[in-house]
């Protein structure tokens, strides 16, 4: 047996054994499904949920949810950590002001939100651009910071003139690995906020806002089961990212720590 | 046509604390066309501080640099520079590396990667085009470092340590491709080294530089044909002669 199908077939059998540990102690030693679902209870509701309908479009809303939140915060917070990066005045300028924005704990800005924007997905997507311009922000920042000095000066020797020739051809490509590590991070907080961003209120769909009304429902299968959803989509996103960027970047990164 | 000449040239850095280091003074030098001078001295001595100031990458505080008659006032592709550090870009492969100043020059993909090619087969690389950098070993990176400069066509080469990495045996492989490069595109050469015995191998001239701050202590011609034979007794006496003055002077200090 290879080392690949160990590893698998352990995860299996330790997965396995939770399963059937939690069903025991949940029909034998709690005993209440309200306390601890069972496992059947878990997937009966999960059945229930695919054919009534409404989760795989509560999983688009959320999708949306994130996927506004995601972009606003990559559009704003590249650009803007390339140019902190690379112009000290603009460095001098902008890092008070982020500084001081920046440890806002992303879900203090729910209120703004829903007067801002209403019950609008365009509210619980800022709440998640809140979480997420940042780390993408001081990602870019650093990742210029770190450009090898002697990278920009071999582009000035080969003929960039301009700052946005060696911003375009040297530094960005140079970056490109600490952007990309900087997104997988707001991916993550991103996801955070998007399930409590939904639960308080911002929202009245997605799988946040399901959790909380079933949890008023006392339908406790079903916050079992969107529990898990939102657990196995963060980490198909996570996994999806990672593998498109391993992809592109590996062709060139090979050589260096991976 | 491609001569450098340096006049009267001094650099001072200025330290945080408002004092300053004057790292050159009074450098006078005039390097011919077609000629393959290096430019030792002891450490600290400002010889990179010097080649910088050639490439347009510092200026100088003092003095000035003129090549082909006109004088220097910021980095241009018609000063090609090789550095220590390995320079390429790891995102680029071997051929888009030797291509990027043609890029910036805004030739077209079919031309400039036809050029590039030329140049990749100079340093015998032809294998390696379609490689990343970090599949490459030391001495093939300065290679390629060096057919990245040579594809802009420069009128002057600048070469900051570039074989100071390497080991002795890819070392002393990469001076007798490089003198062999020379002869055929014929590109003026200055050339920093520690290295006395490359020095010496490699030159026309040495340029000997004093401690800090840097000015010319003396030139040494080198007239003997090439290649040159490391261990005649004119070559261990050349060396010997070069590298008293740099310890005396070093010591003096």
């Amino acid at each position: 047996m290879n080392r690949q199908t160990q590893k698998r077939l352990l995860g299996i059998a330790a997965l396995v054994t939770a399963a059937v540990i939690w069903q025991i102690i949940a029909e034998y030693v709690v005993g209440r499904s309200f306390i601890l679902p069972s496992v059947t209870d878990v997937a009966g509701a999960f059945a229930d949920l695919l054919t009534s309908g409404t989760l795989l479009a509560d999983i688009a809303v959320s999708l949306e949810h994130f996927g506004i939140g995601l972009l606003a915060a990559f559009l704003l917070g590249v650009p803007i950590g390339i140019i902190m990066g690379w112009f000290r005045v603009a460095d001098y300028l902008l890092d008070p002001i982020i500084e001081i924005l920046r440890p806002i704990p992303p879900l203090a800005w729910i209120p703004f939100a829903i007067i801002w924007f209403g019950l609008t997905t365009q509210a619980a997507g800022f709440v998640i651009f809140a979480g997420a311009f940042f780390p993408i922000l001081t990602a870019t920042y650093s990742g210029f910071r770190d450009v090898p000095k002697v990278f920009v000066e071999a582009g000035k020797v080969l003929g960039c003139d301009t700052s946005f020739e060696l911003i375009r051809y040297v530094a960005l490509p140079a970056a490109v690995p600490a952007i990309a590590s900087g997104i997988r991070i707001a991916m993550g907080v991103g996801w955070m906020c998007l399930v409590a961003a939904e639960m308080f209120g911002v929202s009245s769909y997605g799988l946040g806002y399901q959790l909380w009304h079933n949890y008023y429902l006392h339908q406790m299968p079903n916050v079992v089961v969107y529990m898990l959803i939102l657990g196995f989509a963060g980490l198909i996103i996570d996994r999806i990212f990672r593998n498109y960027v391993d992809g592109q970047l590996l062709r060139w990164r090979a050589g260096e720590v991976a | 046509m491609s001569g450098v000449s340096i006049q009267g040239l001094g650099k001072a850095f200025q330290k945080e604390d408002g004092t300053a280091t004057q790292a050159l003074s009074g450098v006078d030098l005039e390097i011919r066309d077609e000629e393959f001078v290096c430019l030792v001295g002891p450490s600290g001595c400002g010889k990179t501080t010097l080649l910088r100031i050639i490439a347009g990458l510092e200026t100088a505080t003092t003095g000035k640099v003129t090549v082909d008659g006109r004088p220097v006032t910021g980095p241009d592709p018609k000063r090609g520079m090789v550095f220590q550090e390995y320079s390429l870009f790891p995102w680029r492969r071997v051929i888009d590396n030797v291509a990027f100043g043609l890029e910036m020059k805004g030739v077209a993909k079919e031309e400039r990667r036809k050029t590039a090619d030329r140049y990749i087969e100079m340093v015998g690389l032809s294998q390696f085009r379609d490689a990343y950098p970090y599949e490459l070993s030391g001495g093939m990176r300065q290679r390629v470092a060096i057919a990245r400069a040579l594809a802009n066509d420069p009128d002057v080469l600048l070469m900051d340590e570039p074989f100071g990495a390497l080991d002795a045996q890819t070392r002393n492989r990469m001076q007798r491709e490089l003198l062999s490069l020379w002869d055929e595109t014929k590109q003026t050469i200055v050339f920093v080294t520690h290295s006395v015995d490359e020095a010496v191998y490699l030159s026309d001239r040495i340029i000997v530089l004093s401690p800090r701050p840097g000015t010319v202590r003396e030139v040494i011609e080198i007239p003997w044909s090439r290649p040159r034979d490391r261990t005649s007794a004119d070559f261990a006496e050349v060396r010997r002669r070069v590298l008293d003055m740099i310890n005396e002077t070093g010591n003096a200090q």
